[in-house]
């Protein structure tokens, strides 16, 4: 049996009470570490609340070498652990299908995500969202437009658009960076991104959410990752009262 | 000092008058004479004394040129001659005959506007005199004749007046014959050697005598007074006579075009700009007031002045603290410090410099060979310099002591630079660092000269082989390449690239520096469909990318990674991981994660580079190994030697010429069982051999041998020692 379970969003107190039963039952536990991460906590406090060995996933532990993983779901029972809510990374789904074509059985324990929270945390209503995007750090011969992209065809149709920032093992895209990857992407005034929503440690005792233009953000401390971007559209009057009362926005 | 240095006032005067300006090469098959020539013509200008000449080797001014008595780089060096009461400034490039250094001549012919070919008179043409008359021809370089040891064909082979004349007429027609075989238009236009017209001269470089019929007919010497002098042997007499330099010179100024006849002929080739800029002006009119262009065709290394660029002036002039730029790199200022000609193996200083001659400069930081420098920001660069042969051999290089490591990286970096046809591939990590050149010997001479001059104590390995790999057959099923994460799919078919496909690339035919259009047009006079050839991709060393597919999103923003992945897997083949060659590589059908993060260069390419090796070992992936053409001539009694040296390393006769007593056995042979090949047909010819090699081509090697080398390969490489499979990249 191999049981996904979500973490929820920020701690080890995040974990939903099924979650938590589905772990203390498990014969071994995995913790995927790189689509997202709790900054809450660590492996090791995890380790040490349920009193058992947690065998830290990269990601080609998980999309090349799943071996390991499927072997022991094939006999015992596997937690296999991702902050937020398992599949809302669509890199999981695989998993998932391997296990099935593998004749394991599999289910899936959701938790809090940050596709829900956001809507908490802005007051932007989730029914006006259109296609989320992340904001990957340039590499070398690549610098995707694809973020700029989703962004401006959401805007035309006057959607909303969550903006994932970039995770890698030693960096955690800012607020400020992602918007200064946008920047760089834009090109002429037809292409104008005049309102911003910055987020700071959803689920944490201490978040932050910041509205405003790419200027005003710039001079916002959100402190300590992770963080995520909106990119709002034309806001309903209920939303623009939200994010003045809870984000500092000033409308113009 | 004081001939020299008269002769720098006279050079300065001149330098400002195209039209009394000849830039020019000697160019030959090795031992054919060039260097004493070039002595000779530089002794009878006063740059060095007489007696000097023919013995002083001046113009080949590394140590180890004269220690092996053979030219290795082309030197440069200026003179006046003085023909019809008119001073004419003549600019000479010594060229290198042996083929290891092959590249040296490409360089030298771009730099000049006509060349002196030399040919033995006894040995006639040789492999290497069609390889350079070909390198000249390309570049719109005039050709004339000179025929040497004419007096070898008298003393030695005791021949007659009347069969002399044959023999030469026979060199000079076999000249003809070569050029329009290579350009019929110029051999038409006025491109063909004519001994009576004046642009054949013959003599011996060695005791300093020529002679032409516009000579015979300036001085009033015979034909026959010439062939008396030699028989009897005076030599001196001759060379007062009818004086080697008199003749030659004469006829290089008189039949080799100067800079403001040549440009406008040779620009259209060299450069593909548009003539109607102002550079383009400058250079079809050979103009000093013009934006400056140059292309640097050397840089050597000077202890004081540092780097020195020496290169083509084609438009505008050059001065101390001028603002260069070079093309094809960040658009940094270069400012010239010192502006110079050579004279042999000093730089001597000029005030200004002007369109039309050969400079020598220091400054030029951030130019390597074959750049294109101009005072202006921007320009069309000038045209690759392309080189006839490949790297085909590899040695390892470490520092002997570790406080070298740091320089030897450098003295690397500039070996590299200085030689355009090395290909040096450095390690900082291991500190075992990896030179490729044309042969056995040119790497002996580079590592000879990191130890010598450099002053790096080195340790090499022994001689390796460069291979490479293609596909024997199609692969129309297209192979599937998965991302680590599976969300990213690529499908490609692979296609053995045609012949003709494979020379238009090296020819430039095709090529990715080409307006799309104009690339689009070449493709299909190659023979592909119009779809096809409106969808190149890349072209990697001779492998081409289409992409076949339609509409697909986001396929743009990835198309950079897809390249880098293939790059990858044409770097090192799935066989042996030696590069590939000859492939056409279409993308038929790409499935792409809808966001960015998911399709990033750690899913892209791994996906793709596996796709193409496992690709490419259903395609019958096949190891290629380089040849070398061999031409040994050996007196009648010594061909056994020659002939069992050949083919007892996997080699093949295909003629043997008999000439008089000797005999020329023409064969091939892989390079891999070319090593000692020097030493060993010495001995089995008691010595008597003359033998020069030329590249000739990758060719399949053969299946009985195939397995064994492979595997070789990858032991030395530290791969795992079997035959790789489909399954081993096809996950």
């Amino acid at each position: 049996m191999l049981t996904f379970i979500g973490l929820g969003l920020y701690d080890l107190d995040d974990i939903s009470l099924k979650g938590q039963n589905a772990i203390i039952e498990a014969d071994a536990v995995f913790l995927e570490s790189y689509t997202s991460i709790l900054t809450g906590t660590s492996p090791a406090e995890l380790e040490k609340r349920y009193g058992k060995p947690i065998k830290i996933l990269k990601r080609q532990d998980v999309e090349q070498h799943p071996e390991p993983i499927l072997d022991a779901a094939k006999t015992g029972k596997v937690a296999f652990l991702t902050g937020g809510d398992p599949m809302v990374s669509t890199t999981h789904a695989d998993l998932r299908i391997r296990a099935k074509n593998l004749g394991i059985e599999t289910r899936i324990i959701h938790g809090s995500s940050i596709v829900s929270a956001v809507c908490g945390l802005s007051g932007l209503q989730n029914y006006r969202f259109g296609k989320s995007c992340s904001i990957p750090y340039p590499a070398k011969n690549w610098f995707p437009r694809t973020p700029l992209d989703t962004i401006l065809s959401n805007l035309i149709q006057n959607l909303h658009t969550l903006v994932y920032l970039d995770i890698q093992e030693t960096a955690f895209m800012s607020v400020q960076e992602g918007i200064g990857i946008l920047e760089q992407l834009i090109t002429g005034d037809s292409e104008k991104i005049s309102l911003y929503v910055g987020i700071a440690r959803a689920g944490s005792e201490n978040p932050v959410v910041a509205a405003g233009t790419s200027e005003k953000l710039k001079d916002v401390n959100f402190g300590p990752p992770l963080h995520i971007l909106i990119v709002p559209a034309t806001l309903h009057d209920i939303e623009q009262e939200y994010l003045t009362l809870f984000a500092g926005y000033a409308p113009a | 000092m004081s001939r020299g240095k008269k002769t720098v006032e006279r050079v300065m005067q001149l330098m400002n008058q195209p039209e009394s300006i000849r830039n020019i090469g000697i160019v030959a098959h090795i031992d054919h004479g060039k260097t004493t020539l070039s002595d000779n013509l530089l002794a009878g200008a006063g740059i060095i004394s007489g007696d000097l000449a023919g013995k002083a080797c001046w113009m080949d001014s590394d140590e180890e040129e004269q220690a092996r008595g053979i030219t290795i780089d082309a030197s440069n060096v200026s003179m006046v001659h003085e023909y019809g009461g008119k001073e004419y400034l003549i600019n000479m490039i010594d060229t290198p005959g042996h083929v290891d250094f092959g590249g040296d001549v490409t360089r030298a012919m771009r730099a000049v506007d006509g060349a002196v070919v030399l040919v033995d008179a006894v040995e006639g043409t040789m492999p290497q005199t069609e390889t350079v008359l070909r390198q000249a021809l390309k570049e719109r370089v005039k050709p004339v004749l000179f025929i040497n040891k004419v007096d070898r064909l008298i003393n030695e082979l005791q021949v007659d007046e009347m069969e002399m004349q044959i023999r030469l007429g026979k060199v000079i027609d076999k000249v003809n014959k070569l050029i329009k075989g290579m350009n019929e238009e110029m051999y038409n236009n006025g491109w063909k050697l004519d001994a009576a017209g004046g642009t054949v001269a013959f003599g011996s470089a060695l005791y300093n005598w020529a002679i032409s019929v516009p000579y015979m007919k300036k001085s009033g010497i015979s034909f026959k007074e010439v062939y008396e002098h030699c028989k009897k042997g005076e030599m001196k007499e001759l060379a007062k006579k009818s004086p080697l330099c008199e003749v030659v010179l004469d006829m290089v100024v008189s039949f080799l075009p100067n800079p403001k006849i040549a440009q406008p002929r040779r620009v259209g080739v060299i450069w593909h700009g548009d003539v109607n800029t102002p550079e383009g002006k400058g250079m079809m009119t050979c103009d000093p007031t013009a934006p400056s262009c140059m292309m640097v065709t050397d840089i050597s290394f000077d202890p004081h002045a540092g780097e020195v660029a020496t290169g083509r002036l084609f438009s505008g002039k050059l001065t101390r603290g001028d603002e260069m730029y070079i093309m094809g790199t960040a658009k940094k200022v270069n400012r010239l410090q010192q502006v110079g000609i050579f004279m042999g193996p000093t730089r001597v200083e000029v005030p200004e410099l002007y369109a039309g001659n050969i400079a020598a400069v220091t400054g030029l930081k951030d130019a390597v060979v074959g750049s294109t420098v101009s005072s202006l920001m921007e320009m069309t660069p000038f045209e690759s310099l392309e080189h006839y042969s490949e790297p085909v051999v590899t040695v390892a290089v470490e520092a002997k002591n570790m406080k070298d490591l740091p320089k030897l990286v450098e003295v690397l970096r500039q070996v590299a630079k200085e030689d355009p046809t090395l290909r040096v591939n450095i390690n900082e990590e291991t500190g075992e660092h990896l030179i490729s050149g044309m042969g056995e010997l040119h790497l002996e001479i580079i590592t000879g000269r990191i130890k010598r001059d450099k002053g790096v104590e080195i340790i090499t390995s022994e001689p390796i082989v460069v291979y490479r790999e293609t596909i024997t057959q199609e692969l129309t099923d297209p192979v599937e390449g998965k991302s680590p994460n599976r969300h990213n799919r690529f499908y490609f078919t692979l296609h053995p690239l045609p012949e003709h496909v494979v020379e238009m690339i090296k020819s430039h035919e095709i090529s990715m520096n080409q307006e799309s259009l104009e690339r689009r047009d070449a493709m299909v006079k190659a023979g592909f469909e119009k779809d096809e050839a409106k969808s190149v991709k890349d072209i990697y060393a001779t492998n081409i990318l289409l992409d076949m597919t339609k509409g697909i999103q986001y396929l743009n923003e990835t198309m950079e990674l897809i390249i880098d992945g293939i790059h990858e897997a044409l770097d090192g083949g799935p066989l042996a991981d030696e590069p590939v060659q000859n492939m056409l590589i279409k993308l038929v059908d790409v499935k792409l994660h809808e966001d960015a993060i998911h399709r990033g260069p750690a899913q892209v390419i791994p996906a793709v580079r596996s796709a193409i090796k496992g690709g490419m070992l259903l395609a019958g992936d096949s190891l290629l190994e380089p040849l070398q053409k061999l031409h040994i001539t050996v007196p009648q009694d010594n061909m056994g030697g020659a002939t069992s040296q050949i083919q007892s390393r996997r080699g093949q006769v295909f003629d043997m010429a008999s000439e008089g007593d000797t005999i020329t056995v023409i064969g091939k042979a892989p390079v891999a069982e070319l090593f000692g090949f020097a030493g060993d047909v010495r001995s089995a010819t008691e010595g008597r051999a003359m033998w020069n090699s030329e590249f000739a081509g990758f060719e399949i090697v053969p299946s009985g041998s195939a397995k064994e080398i492979v595997l070789q390969i990858r032991k030395r490489k530290g791969l795992k020692e079997e035959l790789p499979k489909p399954a081993d990249y096809l996950a």
